[in-house]
């Protein structure tokens, strides 16, 4: 009804108002890929032996011998028609290549951001409700830690104890060991997939593969999110609604759900929603360490050879995932918090 | 206690059997940085079922603290260190939280100050009501709704069905409070305890919410502790009083005994700093005597002030011998400021010797005139609805109304801080309203227009000290470079505003109120402007402190002949402050007219049912 029209309206808003954002990056990345050192012309001609001719050949059939704005003109042209332009790295379209890694990183991300809130929720209310004692220092004892320790170190860490030493966790190969057979493609997400063709053994196989990877990107973001629960869920404990609850005689169990933790996790959100974004784009070693198939790693190839389009695109599905993201915090922010529908 | 001999048994109380609530020798200390801070220090008090017991006193008297030891609801940094509760005979001083929760909102119910931070925001009412109930008794969620809705019909809620799935920001503060004490009286408890439950309410919206509390109350039989910093509304509603100083009580009695002839030198002092029907600026004594911690020598404590901190800074309190009796009214003892009426001045000060008195004939010239004043916020909603008044040079001129008649917009345009939509502003005779609000700063009338803002605390500061916040508008609009001329000139207007030399060096933080209400003072005057806005310049502050301040402000407009706009709700003050009072309704004036009159024989509707929403008390002797 009414609240979800002023929903829909407020989402379709912040969608058009993005627009312009997104254009900026566009042209931004695309100046800044003409600007970097290297000449794609040269990394792609037949070998070190190839002659001038050759590459002006490359030269030509890339287009980068028309002036720069001609070159935007005709990429932006490109975008709008949904051809991102076609891998030299892999000789694939750069949108197929994109859609085929894209789901690897998203179940990567997801699982990550699920582990790290189910571990840094409880830990931060715990905290808040023990402010200075054991818990509460443990649990910045277990956020520094989380911070401070790269995920690289802390992926190899985990590989090492978990595989090598005690042999739990499969080989860091990618998403499913080479000799599983894949489910039938549906979403792209293996768990999903398995789990709609009913192979419940493919998807505890792929479970396993995800688990660490998760893992090490989970407790990179713990810190923040347990910090900013606690934070919140103090300033939700000290407020004057708490004293009314209590002075009403309600449980405590209510008190601290209901009415304190409902009141904190707006900050939460807003969090959990900066650090998705962050995590899918900056999951690059992650993705390397545990050989993952990503978009991230895709990309960090693609810049390495200086190949424009991957690089281009991957800037573009960043930033397009990044106004989704913020446009689903704002819709949930919405629903969780009737005051901000008003405005 | 030798008052408590003077306890009459109040009418509906039944003056037989146990009390309810007996509260024997209470202790309650905070831990602070800065070591044990004592709270309550000794209160003994009792209470029978239905009667209603009044605690007045100022902030730092420990009359919350002692409701929240009542109710066991203290900061963790409180505690009882000594002394019983007795509830029904048992004493819950030491009662385990389990049985604490059990009597919460079952026997003993709090309504809070604030209504609108005490509800959950993002919680409908109806849901909050029915988890009221659904504590302590065992109900289903249809049926705690359908008796949150019986709830929400008991507190006078118009169309309490759409009501239930409001949530609190979609409801006025008054209607917020209703729901308070709907969730209060949910599993009608034998106790209620009101702490300043209408503070901060629009003077009918008060009266509306206290006849429905005294209602609901009598009718159900709830004994009731009411809080509050207004004598009025305690003499109004109270079978018993007693006043609280420094954490003990040092006076209980009927309210007509009370008030009427008030025994302790605290209470009479109180008494005598409360605006009344008839009182005027020189009326609100203050004395000098019985003042151990004078208010300047102090830090202001963190959680409870030492009490009384309206005393008056030396210089003032000499000027007050000087005056001395004149137009005095005194009660007992006390020494008065006494500020003559027609623009005579202490001899003494230097100020006046330098300014004449101003001239208030009719013949003055006016200094302000706004012509059809018309604002418009989006969506055609209209704060200020064509408004033409005038003030003349040394006029003070009251403004008047509830929250959302536009007062505040209305003076916000007078001082250009925002512009209006249709309509001009005359200062001097010239329009100042065509200079938009964001280039005014640089006008030459900026100086000539100042403002003294409602919260002394929000509106300095926190990273300036007193010095910094008074020097601010003279180096901006006056251009003055640090140096002897600066910094005499801050200290003569901290001086004239009362603050000691030694104190413009602190920041806003290590001031009380009433001093920070100085500073703001001092630096609103700085530039010597013609016009002040005063926006309800003493709402947040303490009766004594208020007393003060209001002889203060009334003091510098007559020595310096200068133009006063006050808006408050308090229409006592308002009375006292301003020759001539406006009276705004939805944004358009209502009535206009010398205050007196306005407020003693009003002409229209409203302004006779905002004059008959103030509670008073009969100061003077009892009949």
């Amino acid at each position: 009804m009414s609240q979800l029209a002023i929903t829909a309206r407020r989402a379709g808003w912040r969608f058009l108002s993005s627009a312009p954002a997104l254009f900026g990056v566009l042209v931004f990345t695309f100046l800044l890929m003409r600007v970097l050192p290297g000449d794609p012309a040269v990394f792609f001609a037949s070998g070190p032996t190839a002659g001038k001719e050759e590459i002006e050949l490359i030269r030509k059939q890339m287009g980068l011998d028309r002036p720069v704005p001609e070159q935007l003109v005709r990429y932006l042209g490109d975008i709008g028609s949904g051809n991102l332009g076609r891998s030299l790295m892999t000789g694939q379209p750069v949108l197929s290549d994109l859609k085929s890694r894209l789901p690897a990183s998203l179940e990567l991300t997801f699982s990550a951001l699920l582990i790290a809130l189910v571990t840094a929720v409880p830990l931060g209310v715990a905290a808040a409700l023990r402010q200075g004692s054991g818990i509460d220092h443990l649990v910045r004892f277990i956020c520094a830690l989380g911070v401070c320790v790269p995920t690289f170190v802390s992926g190899l860490l985990l590989i090492y104890v978990f595989y090598y030493v005690l042999g739990y966790a499969p080989d860091p190969t990618g998403r499913l060991d080479i000799f599983a057979s894949p489910p039938p493609a549906a979403t792209g997400f293996l768990l999903i997939d398995f789990a709609l063709a009913g192979d419940w053994e493919g998807w505890r196989a792929a479970a396993r593969q995800l688990v660490l990877p998760a893992l090490t990107m989970a407790l990179f973001v713990i810190a923040p999110l347990a910090r900013i629960t606690r934070a919140a869920m103090l300033a939700s404990l000290g407020s004057d609604f708490i004293r009314t609850a209590r002075s009403l005689g309600l449980p405590p169990g209510k008190i601290i759900v209901t009415y304190a933790l409902r009141n904190a996790i707006l900050p939460v959100l807003t969090i959990a929603g900066i650090v998705f974004s962050t995590m899918l784009g900056a999951n690059v070693l992650v993705e390397k360490v545990f050989s993952w198939p990503g978009v991230a790693s895709y990309a960090l190839d693609a810049l390495l050879a200086s190949d424009y389009a991957p690089v281009q695109g991957f800037v573009l599905l960043m930033a397009s995932i990044f106004v989704i993201v913020n446009l689903t915090v704002d819709v949930l922010y919405g629903i969780a918090d009737p005051r901000v529908s008003v405005e | 206690m030798n008052a408590l001999a003077a306890i009459a048994p109040a009418g509906r109380a039944s003056a037989d059997g146990p009390p309810l609530l007996a509260i024997e020798d209470l202790h309650v200390a905070f831990s602070t940085r800065g070591g044990t801070v004592e709270a309550v220090r000794g209160v003994s008090l009792s209470l029978r079922a239905g009667e209603t017991l009044g605690i007045v006193g100022e902030s730092g008297s420990g009359k919350s603290v002692t409701a929240f030891a009542v109710t066991r609801l203290l900061d963790a940094s409180g505690r009882i260190t000594q002394g019983s509760i007795r509830f029904r005979g048992e004493d819950i001083a030491r009662a385990s939280a389990k049985h604490l929760r059990s009597l919460h909102g079952a026997a003993i119910s709090m309504i809070f100050q604030n209504p609108r931070a005490a509800l959950n925001p993002i919680r409908s009412v109806g849901r909050q009501i029915a988890d009221a109930i659904r504590a302590h008794e065992p109900v289903t969620p249809g049926e705690a709704r359908a008796r949150a809705l019986g709830l929400l019909k008991a507190v006078l809620i118009r169309e309490p069905e759409k009501r239930l799935d409001a949530y609190p920001h979609e409801l006025s503060g008054g209607m917020c409070q209703r729901v308070m004490i709907a969730m209060a009286i949910a599993c009608e408890p034998a106790l209620l305890i009101a702490d300043e439950p209408t503070t901060g309410l629009d003077v009918t919206t008060q009266k509306t919410v206290m006849d429905l509390l005294a209602e609901i109350t009598a009718a159900r039989g709830m004994a009731l502790i009411l809080i509050t910093h207004d004598l009025g509304l305690a003499a109004r509603y109270c079978d018993r009083v007693c006043v609280m100083e420094r954490g003990r009580v040092v006076e209980e009695a009927r309210p007509a005994t009370l008030f009427g002839a008030p025994r302790h030198p605290y209470t009479r002092r109180l008494v005598a700093a409360s605006p009344t029907a008839t009182s005027t600026i020189a009326d609100l004594a203050v004395s000098e005597t019985a003042n151990p911690a004078p208010e300047e020598a102090k830090e202001p404590s963190p959680l409870v002030g030492e009490g009384w901190e309206g005393g008056m800074p030396p210089a003032e309190r000499g000027r007050s011998t000087v005056t001395g009796m004149q137009g005095s009214q005194a009660h007992g003892g006390l020494t008065p400021l006494s500020l003559p009426r027609g623009g005579r001045e202490e001899p003494d000060s230097p100020a006046t010797a330098l300014r004449p008195a101003p001239n208030q004939s009719p013949g003055a010239p006016l200094l302000l005139e706004c012509q059809k004043l018309i604002k418009r916020y989006d969506r055609d909603i209209v704060a200020v609805a064509g408004v033409s008044l005038s003030l003349r040079a040394g006029e003070s001129l009251g403004l008047v109304g509830e929250s959302g008649s536009g007062k505040s917009t209305l003076s916000r345009l007078i001082c250009r801080l925002i512009d209006q939509s249709e309509g001009d502003i005359l200062f001097d005779g010239r329009s100042i309203g065509a200079i938009p609000a964001r280039d005014f700063h640089s006008s030459e009338f900026r100086k000539d227009i100042q403002i003294v803002f409602q919260d002394p605390t929000d509106s300095l500061n926190p990273r300036f000290s007193a010095f910094d916040c008074i020097a601010h508008p003279l180096r901006r609009l006056l251009g003055m470079r640090d140096g002897a001329a600066l910094s005499g000139r801050v200290r003569e207007c901290g001086a004239r505003a009362g603050l000691p030399a030694d104190l413009l060096e602190r920041f806003p933080h290590q001031l009380s109120g009433g001093q920070k209400a100085r500073v703001g003072i001092a630096r609103a005057i700085a530039c010597r402007p013609r016009l002040l806005v005063l926006d309800e310049p003493t709402a947040a502050l303490d009766v004594s402190v208020q007393a003060v301040i209001l002889q203060l402000l009334d003091r510098l407009r007559r020595e310096d002949g200068l133009g006063f706009l006050f808006v408050s709700h308090d229409l006592n003050v308002v009375r006292m402050m301003c020759e001539r009072t406006i009276v705004l309704q939805n944004g358009a004036i209502v009535e206009e007219g010398e205050s007196g009159r306005v407020f003693h024989h009003p002409r229209s509707d409203y302004a006779r049912t905002l004059v008959a929403a103030v509670p008073h008390f009969e100061a003077g002797p009892a009949a």
